[in-house]
């Protein structure tokens, strides 16, 4: 099984990262961009085969370790 | 009174903390390596600077799962004086020591150079003997010293005394101008409740000689001494 975790900083959280990779994009050329949020992407192999199981892990993986709750949501996907 | 200084792999800060406490504190100090648990030897410890697990996923994320850090939460947990300066302040937060996080600086840039802090209170064992108001001059060098936290959390900070360094100008006042990072409310360090646990992003550690440009940080070292030699 594989697990796909997303890890983007909260709504409200400045991202000087994203705001730089916006002017970069505009500088590209591109326009009507709205803004630019960087985030995290994990994925993580697991062995068995209960997805209920996995997910189950893999949130408190998530939710412990590769996210800090104060400035960071996530969200998971189990793909079997 | 002896003093343990944590060695994670990355710290770079540590040699520097060794030297202020044996050379300009003048008392007995341990280097810590993170893998050990024992910390009863010690009256105080500090989580010195340096990019822990190289900033790995967040900065001081990874270290907080070190052996070490157990300790440290009983150890500051009994009372136990815990400073944290640069990355032990991320690492603090990150393992829940001191509320809130730092991300990245408003500006992008890794900062090092020489700011101005003000003393907000001298009700914490790191800064009994200073002024509330007086104004220190020590460097910052960080990326991610941005401290952000919620509005619930800055007011029980503010109401309950706990930050206890804020960045400001040459004459103290807490400008946005004066502050380099954009943390929310000016803050560069605060207190735990218990008010034995410190994290400061500038750092007083390098600021104890006059040859290194400054020597307001030896205030600091000179109060968790004083506060050390009061409780024996």
């Amino acid at each position: 099984m594989k697990a796909k975790v997303y890890v983007n900083l909260k709504s409200g959280v400045l991202d000087p990262q994203g705001k730089a990779i916006q002017h970069s994009v505009e500088l590209l050329g591109f326009s009507g961009i709205s803004d630019v949020r960087q985030g995290k992407y994990f994925e993580i192999a697991l062995e068995g085969s209960d997805v209920a199981q996995a997910r189950e892990s893999v949130d408190k993986i998530a939710r412990e370790v590769l996210s800090n709750p104060i400035i960071e949501d996530y969200r998971v996907e189990i793909e079997s | 009174m002896k003093f343990g200084v944590i060695v994670f792999p990355g710290s770079n800060c540590d040699h520097d903390a060794y030297h202020v406490i044996s050379k300009q504190v003048g008392q007995p100090v341990d280097f810590i390596w993170h893998r050990d648990t024992d910390l009863s030897s010690y009256d105080a410890v500090i989580i010195p600077g340096g990019f822990s697990y190289g900033d790995y996923l967040r900065a001081g994320a990874l270290a907080r799962f070190s052996p070490v850090m157990n300790s440290v939460k009983r150890f500051a947990d009994k009372g136990g004086l815990v400073l944290g300066i640069c990355n032990g302040f991320q690492i603090l937060c990150e393992a829940g020591l001191l509320p809130g996080a730092l991300i990245r600086n408003r500006d992008l840039h890794f900062i090092c150079e020489h700011v101005y802090v003000r003393i907000e209170t001298s009700d914490s064992p790191f800064t009994n003997e200073l002024q509330s108001g007086t104004v220190l001059r020590i460097p910052i060098a960080h990326a991610e010293g941005n401290y952000v936290c919620d509005d619930a959390t800055l007011a029980e900070l503010q109401n309950e005394n706990r930050i206890v360094f804020r960045y400001c100008d040459p004459a103290g006042n807490t400008t946005d101008a004066a502050n380099p990072n954009g943390s929310r409310d000016n803050i560069a360090g605060i207190c735990s409740r218990g008010r034995n646990v410190l994290g400061l992003m500038p750092h007083p550690e390098r600021a104890c000689e006059d040859l290194l440009g400054s020597s307001d940080g030896r205030d600091i070292f000179r109060s968790l001494a004083a506060t050390l030699a009061a409780a024996t």
